[in-house]
């Protein structure tokens, strides 16, 4: 399948001078991690308009499989988290949100039932955009050392926090994530969160995660969550994004 | 010995094709409410003394439950409640509207059969993540529609449920993917109203 998908967002991103006023609206301004984010993902990710946009994958559909397949990926890019933007760009228009960037609407709406649809929908752009770049098609392994070290300190071994991220991710009831994060003393651990939540406004800063949504991966899995999990840890996890996020 | 056991389906994985086709049937209760069952029995193993308690029991009084079982028996036992009230609300060739006693009060209390379709689609379709759209009978003895994540059970909120739609992707992604509102309205087409009756005059006693 050709991804020609991903192609347009690129050109009209250079259409948009750097120092536009227009970056503020920048999609992955998202961050604390976006700084890691852009430096990944640069310059398709860093552009800026009105409204939101659907951000690039950084592969092509057909990368991760056999552990997500392409069709997965496919819906999943292309109907599920378009399907957020698109949501958050018609619930933000003319209001006060619509001037903020997608990392102050999700904590600026965290909490407020008035705002839990612009909250939910703002949150699942930002949670999927973070897990195209927790996964890399050749992934798993082992760590940078200066990460691997951490893990070491907080887990006892990279194998250990795999195993207590696989857990978290296939023990979640419901839709939701998975999540590496460190504090705000730099500790590492791992945790879970329902729906859209997500760590950031927990005064965490995450540094993988996992979809655990029965459309991350029910057309390949049904209800084998265990088995994707498994695959997706041993073979897809994005240790240098971490690392990255880790600062 | 297994408390809790599985129910049979009431009729073939095929039966409600093509608006619910025969894999996702196979999955959703051969795996899914399996699972369910058996996650319930091994929390039960826990707390001998809930054993012979029934299902709408152990769910009506969630509060008297074991703290450390709690989220058990809520999650696995509503799985359990939620998908054995759901096959039985369904049958092949069923659809139409509601009828009986039923029909009048739905046309009293929610305006008529139109009304209740579009207010439980609308219930159905905002329920974000994973979980329930209902038609129960609270305290009062009166219909209301409602939606709930997950598994909970309206049983927990003093709720007597008389016809719920599961809107777990489960329920329906490898048919309908992204799709939730089709399958809504292609469900509408195998509601049995004659077993949703029946559990309304089970509910008003």
């Amino acid at each position: 399948m050709s991804n020609d998908v991903f192609h347009d967002e690129p050109a009209r991103a250079e259409a948009v001078p750097p120092e536009s006023p227009l970056t503020r609206r920048d999609f992955l301004a998202v961050a604390g991690a976006g700084a890691a984010l852009v430096g990944i993902g640069a310059p398709n990710l860093a552009f800026g308009a009105t409204p939101f946009v659907l951000p690039p994958l950084p592969y092509a559909l057909g990368a991760l499989a056999p552990v997500i397949s392409a069709r997965t990926l496919g819906l999943h890019y292309g109907k599920h988290h378009k399907a957020y933007v698109d949501n958050l760009n018609k619930l933000v228009k003319g209001t006060p949100f619509a001037d903020q960037t997608l990392e102050q609407i999700v904590r600026a709406a965290a909490g407020k039932p008035a705002a839990q649809a612009i909250f939910n929908n703002a949150a699942q752009a930002w949670n999927h955009a973070f897990f195209w770049h927790s996964l890399t098609p050749k992934g798993g392994g082992t760590p940078p050392a200066k990460l691997a070290q951490r893990l070491g300190e907080a887990f006892g071994s990279t194998e250990a926090c795999v195993r207590e991220l696989a857990a978290q991710a296939v023990g979640h009831f419901g839709s939701g994530w998975a999540w590496l994060v460190a504090d705000a003393a730099g500790k590492l651990s791992v945790t879970h969160t329902a729906n859209a939540e997500l760590p950031l406004t927990a005064g965490l800063k995450p540094l993988l995660t996992i979809d655990v949504w029965e459309h991350a991966y029910y057309l390949d899995y049904q209800n084998r969550r265990a088995d994707y999990v498994a695959a997706l840890v041993g073979q897809r996890l994005n240790w240098a994004f971490a690392s990255e996020n880790l600062g | 010995m297994s408390a809790h056991v599985l129910p049979s389906l009431p009729y073939a994985f095929d039966a409600l094709e093509p608006y619910i086709d025969a894999r996702t049937m196979e999955i959703h209760h051969g795996k899914h409410h399996a699972t369910y069952v058996a996650k319930l029995n091994e929390a039960l193993d826990k707390a001998p003394e809930l054993k012979g308690r029934e299902l709408k029991t152990l769910l009506q009084q969630l509060g008297s439950v074991p703290e450390a079982i709690r989220g058990a028996v809520r999650n696995h036992g509503g799985g359990h409640a939620n998908h054995s009230l759901f096959w039985g609300i369904m049958g092949k060739g069923k659809g139409g509207e509601p009828v009986g006693q039923l029909g009048a009060a739905i046309k009293q209390e929610i305006g008529g059969f139109a009304a209740l379709r579009e207010k439980f689609n609308a219930a159905a379709t905002a329920q974000f993540g994973s979980g329930w759209a209902w038609l129960s009978l609270d305290q009062g003895g009166r219909l209301v529609i409602h939606a709930l994540p997950n598994q909970d059970s309206p049983l927990s909120e003093g709720k007597t449920p008389i016809l719920g739609l599961d809107v777990w992707e489960h329920a329906y992604y490898l048919k309908y993917q992204n799709r939730r509102p089709e399958y809504i309205e292609a469900w509408w087409s195998v509601v049995d109203w004659e077993a949703v009756e029946a559990n309304y005059r089970a509910a008003r006693g």
